[in-house]
């Protein structure tokens, strides 16, 4: 039974041809899916990008490692429907670098977050849980109110998440650091430049409730409010389905 | 093999080599691995067969069964939606005085409304619906838009200072921040407040002077008698609950900086059927249910 391997054995470059091809196999199988990605990525033309101060918030989101206890992918099962709407689909990832899908659901899931509670209520809740929800486990966040929004590199993420394929145009990249202040100060002149270079559905609040500071938690608060909502893709294929 | 050698002592074949005269047994590998090998790669062959599996050029083999999550989810849905119908018709299309009326709906509220509010409501109003700092007691306050069934169906539906194109919307002026009372005025009409809400009573001068100012500045909107209008979503001011907060420093603050609370809009969140069972298990709440 193991002739062929004994033999294989004793030629050295035999068996690292052979390694060389038994290696590749699993290479391939891993691989080979994603020439057929097209196939199983949904299109969604109606998808929008992260603005800048959306960005910045996942960014902080990402740093202070709620992806930990938040999943943020509705599976196709259906009391996760049921409870959180409809499934995700991939495409509505396709502009998060990295996927936050998450793996652990301490907490809820986040994927359609977007707008169902208030902005004052995620500020409050950010910055103590108990406050509004005695039973929670989650930490307080309370720097977030405190600690004022690094905005100088924004135009760098901003490139760098174009060089990984999400359309942000020469324009976006350049005014990111003042669309980051327009969405968070509605009354400000930069706030026209926000709508007009985002779209005129993009947020434009006060989201911390402090008009005059640009904090950590408009950020974090902004990327929250667009969860689930940068395209309308997945309520689409859903309401297809039942037909 | 010319290598071959049996040992006399385990009649295993060795290995055919000799370190310093110690030789290596090649005994097999024990049989119940062969099997246990042989038959998971079987079953992964066949597996991949079954499922969704290879690429190919134009597109990927979808597998024997047929098996599609998203087709599975879609026919698991539409089965709840048909157990569902039953009741759910009902609640979108009777009245809610019937629906009340009705002990199987009764139950069905007590059933199907707990779980529901705590998923969407209890993070600002609680699990028990007595409400938080800016979030009002909807369990046993007065309802600021009404405390009809309809109309908190409606509430629900669009939403208070929401995004909603229908959206009710309701704020309360900054009376101090746009320099419309002085910091003594504010004062005058937070103690008169904390009176009305069963607080300190005022001596009858400093009433006096309060009610001017309330008759004013606040009587449009929460009413000559400060209980409040439901077509505006003004709060009764004369129960003892406090949205807001009923020590003097957050009265002051009210006044001064004005409100504009947000209640979503759960239209499209919520099925009309589910917006319904919520105005029912918030009408259970407030014991307004028989």
């Amino acid at each position: 039974m193991f002739g062929f391997h004994y033999r294989i054995e004793r030629s050295a470059m035999g068996l690292v041809g052979f390694i060389i091809v038994v290696a590749s196999i699993g290479g391939l199988i891993e691989i080979a899916p994603l020439f057929t990605i097209d196939e199983t990525v949904e299109t969604a033309a109606d998808m929008r990008v992260y603005t800048p101060l959306e960005v910045a918030g996942r960014n902080i989101y990402i740093r202070e490692g709620c992806y930990a206890c938040h999943s943020q992918m509705i599976r196709t099962l259906r009391d996760e429907v049921d409870r959180y709407g409809p499934y995700s689909l991939a495409v509505e990832s396709s502009y998060d670098h990295p996927q936050l899908w998450g793996s652990k659901r301490t907490g809820p899931d986040l994927a359609r977050l977007g707008n169902k509670y208030s902005d004052a209520w995620h500020v409050t809740h950010l910055n103590n849980p108990r406050d509004l929800v005695p039973e929670s486990k989650m930490p307080a966040y309370r720097w977030l109110l405190r600690d004022a929004l690094r905005t100088d590199d924004l135009s760098d993420h901003l490139a760098a998440l174009r060089a990984v394929g999400v359309p942000y145009s020469d324009e976006q990249i350049a005014n990111a650091v003042q669309d980051a202040y327009g969405q968070a100060n509605p009354d400000s002149p930069e706030a026209a430049g926000t709508a007009e270079r985002y779209g005129e559905a993009t947020n434009l609040r006060v989201f911390d409730g402090l008009p005059t500071k640009l904090t950590d938690m408009d950020a974090l608060v902004a990327y929250l409010q667009v969860l689930g909502s940068l395209t309308d893709a997945a309520v689409r294929t859903e309401t297809a389905g039942i037909e | 093999m010319a290598l071959k050698e049996r040992d006399e002592f385990s009649g295993q074949l060795t290995t055919g080599h000799e370190w310093n005269g110690i030789k290596e047994l090649n005994t097999p590998i024990p049989r119940l691995l062969w099997v246990f090998l042989i038959s998971t790669t079987v079953f992964a062959l066949v597996w991949t067969l079954l499922m969704p599996s290879w690429p190919g050029i134009n597109g990927y083999f979808r597998g024997l069964l047929g098996v599609d999550q998203q087709q599975a989810v879609r026919a698991s849905l539409a089965e709840a939606e048909a157990e569902r119908a039953a009741w759910s018709t009902r609640l979108v299309s009777e009245d809610f005085e019937t629906l009340a009326a009705d002990a199987s709906i009764v139950s069905l509220v007590r059933q199907a409304g707990p779980p529901l509010f705590a998923d969407n409501c209890a993070a600002c109003h609680g699990l028990k619906a007595t409400g938080n700092a800016g979030y009002p007691n909807i369990a046993q306050a007065p309802m600021m838009w009404g405390d009809e069934p309809d109309t908190i169906a409606e509430t629900i539906r669009v939403g208070i200072n929401a995004g909603h194109p229908e959206s009710r919307l309701g704020q309360m002026l900054a009376f101090g921040r746009d320099q419309m009372l002085g910091g003594e005025e504010i004062s005058q009409l937070a103690d008169y407040l904390m009176e009305l809400h069963g607080g300190p009573v005022l001596e009858a001068e400093a009433r006096a002077g309060a009610e001017t100012l309330f008759a004013d500045n606040c009587a449009g909107c929460h009413g000559s008698d400060g209980k409040g209008m439901a077509d505006t979503g003004t709060p009764n001011l004369t129960d003892p609950f406090w949205t807001y907060g009923g020590d003097r420093l957050t009265v002051r603050q009210s006044i001064y900086n004005g409100r504009q609370g947000t209640m979503p809009a759960w239209e499209g969140r919520l099925s009309p059927a589910q917006i319904r069972l919520l105005a029912l298990y918030v009408l259970d709440l407030r014991g307004a249910l028989p």
